[in-house]
């Protein structure tokens, strides 16, 4: 056996794997709420929608993408292997009793349904969006700039009017900026994204500072601030997602 | 029998080299071709095994315990002795050598002893080596404390845990050569009895302690190391299945046993609760640097304190009797061991002890805490105080501790010559199961060095020699002599199984116990010893008519396991009380009330009893027959220890 | 004297390695709070061979805490409920008078059951024999203040080499991971400068073979620590990783 295999197939190299896959998912979701606060801007959806545009044409971006979706499988495949495995290594009987909330914190102990969870979301929410910006046929608009500079839509273009040779021009763009202002409208998507917010929050609290254990950062002095890092980022970032939704509901 | 300790001659410096250069050697290449079995997995089993396993023989280690790593020794606290003076205060091979002579009360053998203080800085060495984590000073250097009174500082120790770092460095060493295939481990099996081929010592009998299967092992030699028998007093500060069945089987087959009644009564253990105890735990001795010894002045005021109507903190001073440091003025509460535990016997007898059964005393901290403030007293000894706090659920810092004497260690042991080999010619005996090095009275911290020098510094130099002179043949386990004693080991299990009486083997243990510590425990007297004599043959009589066994060999059997143990203590207690009985002086942690200064101090007949009892084993219910090895005292001075 | 507390107790009770085994209920009476928690054992187990049953077989030996012999999992927890101390070391005063305190092996594929609450842990044995030492023979050796070692690492050192081996860490591990045992070992000798000579040979020795045992991957809970009766900390699970992974990847082996 290579040495790269064996170190990898070993429990601390899995490990290892699912702590690097971690990390790149976390710097994605950095990136992915970067894009996404474009939402807000008051614009018309101008820079969501061109943000959209290059996220899903730009030659680098698609690349970067396909490590991404590889990097989720992969998280995903060995977490599931992993759990599998050391739920074997308890042997045939298990306890009658335990109080595991004594010792541990709950989320470390439930890192898979809470994986699994965000799973479920990440299927949903690439169906209803990334599928149809990719493609699916959307409803499209055309922006102009104003007389004072600002950018404003010039036309609105439904999903029955979708043409290829429109979006060539310049200033069209699929509107994804509408699909998701319409997707939530619906209260149970709302409710849905919202929960798999708080899974994602709970599966980063424990996640975000168990990838540096297991790379083996472990110091007196960095490690109190990773775990206050950590802590802030599973707090804040999920929150900002699920307030695009909530927003956007009330909004109407 | 006659007796032959093969001192070599010459200078006590010199003897050692001089005898190393004069052992025959065997091979390099025909090492290989030699077994040995190492029985005990202790400081000094460990040790020599691996030691033995690195010098190329075949070795076959034993233990009861699921671990070679669990053996008692890890139990040590306080440290470990070395000559090296670190500490530049005057220490020397030749000071430690006196010390521990001379704290043996003078019934050591003073070539032995010598070459323990000369390999005792080796060990450091070692130790280190293995990566044993010695405390040290911010200077990267090792650290050294003075313990158990001594007037120089040459304790290496390792926080609280001396004992279990030492035996873990010795378990990283044998587990080594484990897996080097030199020595085959068998742990939870149990030596039952020594096999002789010719009168030489060929392999050993044993029980595996999960299928019971009866199993017979040769080799050229055999090494016991088996610890002490503290556990014949029921309650000590032994580990629950210590035991002394290896070395009464040796006894029995022909090793003599010597100084049986030399017993260490360590002053500092948490006292007996209550009759449902079973074990007694030891507080380290360091506490009495600055605790502060007493009792109520009266007996009235201590019946008070036993019945919960005064406290102890109530007291005023003119009601506290700091009774060791009147007596004692110049030692104070650092009187040796035997001398501590022997005056709070006295002052309990009296009727002034304290707790729910008025067998303890105070150990108090108040005046410690009010000169150097809690936060020194709790660097110093946080962790013994919470240990203590979480047996008694009483807060050290706010009340007196609690303390009484308890069976801590057994100086006596199977009779060794110089080469540490027993009177069965290839039967060794290292560490607490020999009789060597401590004479009467063991010193702190000397325990951890006597069980590491023979494993790692003196059997294996020594057993080549005996194994270069009978030659490479091995025998076979065919043997008539295996066979023979693989039947009479299923004997006694079968008889013992098949009993089937009333009482369970515990209460034989408790009732031999209290017969033990009442009439052989921290002082005797003949009246008591004959009394306690007729009353253990008569227990043991009824033992194996009447003791309750259940299930049956072929499966793990605590109960089987421990009523053979039972059965040994019961003859061994026998022949300890003969041997007190025998020794008309006061020596040490054997102290007889007839011989007493006018003062109460031990009082020591060096004229009639400066030599090694070595008991030999005569038959069931026969009296043993005594040896004697003279002692000889050609560098130290004998003279009365005192510590007024 | 407070007088005798009464319990109910579960016990799992199992004949052999290869029989089935099931939990059995009994009462025990008059028990007094100072206690210890084997004593309490060692009374039922009396009033058991008094009726002629078996007694329940339980692994002990100090009872001091020190030779990590004792392996109880008691209400839920390895060691009882009490934080830092072995089964030996618990005080029934830690439990109310009446209460009903179940009682396990712990449970491990790498722990077989061999009676009762026995179990086997030479698993840990063969993992230090995998790399667990320094390999020096006996002998002549440099003078023990020839390398100095800097206090701090020398107390780091004896912070891990406290590990008693009981296998409350993989006890109390969802995942059955000794992570937590093993990573001690390798800690104490790789912050020693004897041990560096085999430092990557003995993390990634050490590795295998607790693969090898059968032992989870750790998930770090950081339950192991939370129970460990010797306080053997998660810094040490780091300093393993970071071993292991040098060793792979850096070294030459």
């Amino acid at each position: 056996m290579s040495w790269v295999k064996k170190t990898l197939s070993s429990t601390i190299g899995r490990k290892l794997l699912v702590s690097l896959t971690g990390i790149f998912l976390i710097i994605f979701l950095v990136v992915h709420l970067i894009g996404n606060l474009q939402l807000f801007k008051d614009d018309g959806g101008y820079a969501f929608n061109a943000y959209a545009k290059f996220m899903t044409t730009n030659t680098l971006i698609v690349l970067a993408s396909y490590v991404l979706y590889l990097t989720i499988i992969a998280h995903v495949v060995i977490s599931a292997a992993l759990t599998l495995f050391n739920r074997k290594a308890r042997g045939g009987e298990n306890y009658m009793v335990t109080k595991s909330s004594s010792n541990s914190p709950w989320t470390s102990r439930n890192m898979g349904v809470l994986g699994t969870i965000v799973l479920i979301f990440i299927v949903i929410h690439l169906s209803n969006f990334w599928y149809h910006m990719k493609f699916g046929e959307t409803p499209m608009v055309k922006y102009e700039k104003t007389m004072s500079g600002d950018i404003a839509i010039a036309q609105n273009f439904a999903v029955e009017s979708f043409s290829k040779d429109l979006l060539k021009q310049d200033m069209v763009y699929k509107d994804l900026y509408k699909m998701v202002a319409e997707a939530f409208k619906q209260e149970w998507l709302v409710i849905l994204y919202i929960l798999a917010m708080a899974g994602l929050a709970f599966h980063l609290a424990h996640g975000f500072q168990s990838a540096f254990q297991t790379l083996g950062i472990n110091h007196k002095k960095y490690t109190p601030f990773i775990e206050k890092l950590g802590l802030a980022f599973s707090v804040i970032v999920p929150a900002l997602f699920a307030s695009m939704p909530i927003i956007f509901y009330f909004k109407g | 029998m006659k007796i032959d300790a093969k001192i070599p001659s010459g200078s006590i410096a010199e003897k050692w080299s001089k005898h190393k250069f004069n052992l025959k050697l065997v091979n390099p290449a025909n090492k290989r071709k030699y077994d040995i079995i190492v029985v005990g997995t202790g400081l000094a089993g460990a040790s020599a095994a691996a030691s033995l396993g690195e010098l190329g023989y075949n070795v076959k280690a034993f233990c009861y315990q699921d671990s070679p790593r669990r053996a008692h020794s890890i139990a040590a606290q306080g440290g470990i002795n070395a000559a090296k003076n670190y500490m530049n205060d005057g220490d020397s091979v030749y000071r430690l050598f006196y010390d521990t002579v001379k704290g043996g009360d003078y019934r050591a053998r003073e070539a032995n002893v010598y070459r323990l203080a000369e390999v005792s800085n080796n060990i450091i060495d070692q130790c280190v080596a293995q990566g044993v984590p010695f405390a040290r000073e911010y200077g990267g250097l090792l650290s050294n404390r003075s313990f158990g009174g001594a007037q120089v500082s040459r304790t290496f120790y390792a926080r609280g845990q001396t004992g279990q770092q030492l035996l873990l460095g010795a378990y990283s060493a044998l587990s080594r050569m484990i897996a080097a295939g030199k020595v085959k481990m068998y742990p939870r099996t149990e030596m039952l009895d020594v096999v002789l081929v010719d009168g030489k010592a060929r392999g050993i009998i044993t029980r595996n302690m999960v299928t019971g299967a009866i199993e017979s092992h040769s080799a050229h030699a055999v090494v016991l190391a088996t610890g002490g028998y503290g556990n014949v007093f029921f309650l000590s500060t032994n580990a629950m299945g210590c035991n002394a069945s290896a070395a009464w089987r040796a006894h029995r087959k022909g090793a003599l046993f010597s100084n049986p009644c030399f017993t260490q009564i360590h002053p500092t253990c948490i006292p007996v609760h209550g009759d449902q105890q079973s074990k007694l735990t030891l507080m380290s001795e360091s506490l009495r640097n600055d605790g502060r010894v007493w009792v109520p002045r009266t007996t009235e005021l201590a019946e008070k304190v036993r019945k919960g109507v005064l406290k102890a903190n109530d007291l005023p001073e003119e009601d506290r009797d700091y009774y060791l440091e009147r007596i004692y003025p110049s030692f104070g509460n650092l009187v040796p061991r035997d001398v501590a535990s022997r005056n709070a016997k006295y002052v309990c007898d009296e009727g002034r002890g304290v707790g729910e059964t008025g067998l303890a005393v105070y150990l108090d901290f108040r005046d410690a805490i009010k000169r150097d403030g809690v936060n020194t007293i709790k660097a110093k000894y946080g962790n013994l105080f919470q240990m203590y706090e979480k047996i008694t659920d009483d807060d050290p810092y706010k009340v007196p501790m609690m303390i009484y004497p308890a069976v801590h260690y057994t100086m006596g042991g199977l009779w060794v010559d110089y080469n540490l080999m027993t009177t069965i010619p290839g039967l060794y005996a290292a560490g607490e199961c020999n009789f060597s090095d401590h004479g009467a009275n063991r010193l702190g911290a000397s325990a951890l060095m006597q069980g590491l020098a023979d494993g790692y510094f003196v059997i294996p130099y020594t057993i080549g020699d005996y194994l270069a002179g009978i030659g490479q043949a091995k025998v076979d386990t065919s043997h008539n002599a295996f066979k023979e004693a693989e039947a009479e080991v299923k004997k006694r299990i079968d008889t013992l199984l098949n009993v089937k009486g009333t009482k369970t083997v515990d209460q034989y243990h408790k009732e031999l116990g209290k017969l033990m510590w009442d009439y052989c425990g921290m002082a005797r007297n003949a009246e008591g010893l004959k009394f306690a004599k007729a009353e253990i043959q008569k227990l043991r009589q009824e033992y194996w008519q009447n003791v309750k066994l259940l299930g049956t060999n072929e499966e793990m059997n605590m109960t089987l396991e421990k009523a053979l143990r039972v059965a040994d203590f019961m003859e061994l207690g026998e022949l300890m009380v003969d041997d007190a009985l025998m020794r008309e002086e006061s020596c040490g942690g054997h102290f007889r009330e007839e011989h007493q200064t006018e003062e109460g101090e031990a009082k020591r007949d060096d004229e009639n009893f400066a030599f090694v009892a070595a008991w030999e084993y005569k038959g069931e219910n026969k009296p043993a027959e005594l040896h004697k090895e003279e002692l000889v005292f050609e560098n130290v001075k004998l003279t009365q220890r005192s510590y007024k | 004297m407070e007088k005798g507390r009464t319990y109910t107790l579960k016990i799992w009770r199992q004949n052999n390695s290869s029989s089935k085994g099931a939990f059995k209920t009994y009462t025990i009476e008059n028990i007094s709070p100072g206690s210890s928690f084997l004593e309490m054992l060692d009374i039922l187990n009396n009033e058991l061979e008094a009726k002629g049953e078996d007694p329940v077989h339980f692994d002990h030996d100090c009872r001091e805490g020190i030779c990590g012999m004792c392996s109880l999992f008691v209400n839920g927890r390895p060691h009882g409920p009490e934080e830092e101390i072995t089964a030996c070391q618990l005080h029934m005063r830690s439990f109310k008078d009446g209460e009903t305190i179940v009682i396990e092996p712990w449970r491990a594929k790498a722990f077989p059951v061999i009676k009762d609450l026995v179990v086997d842990r030479s698993a840990f044995d063969r993992i230090i024999q995998a790399g667990g030492f320094i390999s020096v023979n006996t002998g002549p050796l440099p003078d023990a203040n020839e390398i100095p070692i800097p206090k701090q690492n020398a107390d780091l050192a004896m912070d891990a080499a406290a590990c008693i081996g009981c296998g409350a860490c993989v006890a109390a591990c969802k995942n059955a991971s000794a992570m937590l045992f093993v990573s001690a070992k390798v800690s104490q000798l790789a912050l020693l400068p004897q041990g560096n000579a085999e430092r990557k040979r003995r993390a990634l020795a050490m590795v295998d073979q607790m693969d090898q045992e059968g032992f989870g991957a750790c998930s770090n809970t950081g339950a192991c620590a939370a129970e460990c009766p010797k306080g053997i900390d998660l810094t040490n699970i780091a300093r393993l990783n970071r071993e292991y992974l040098t060793a792979s990847f850096a070294g030459a082996e």
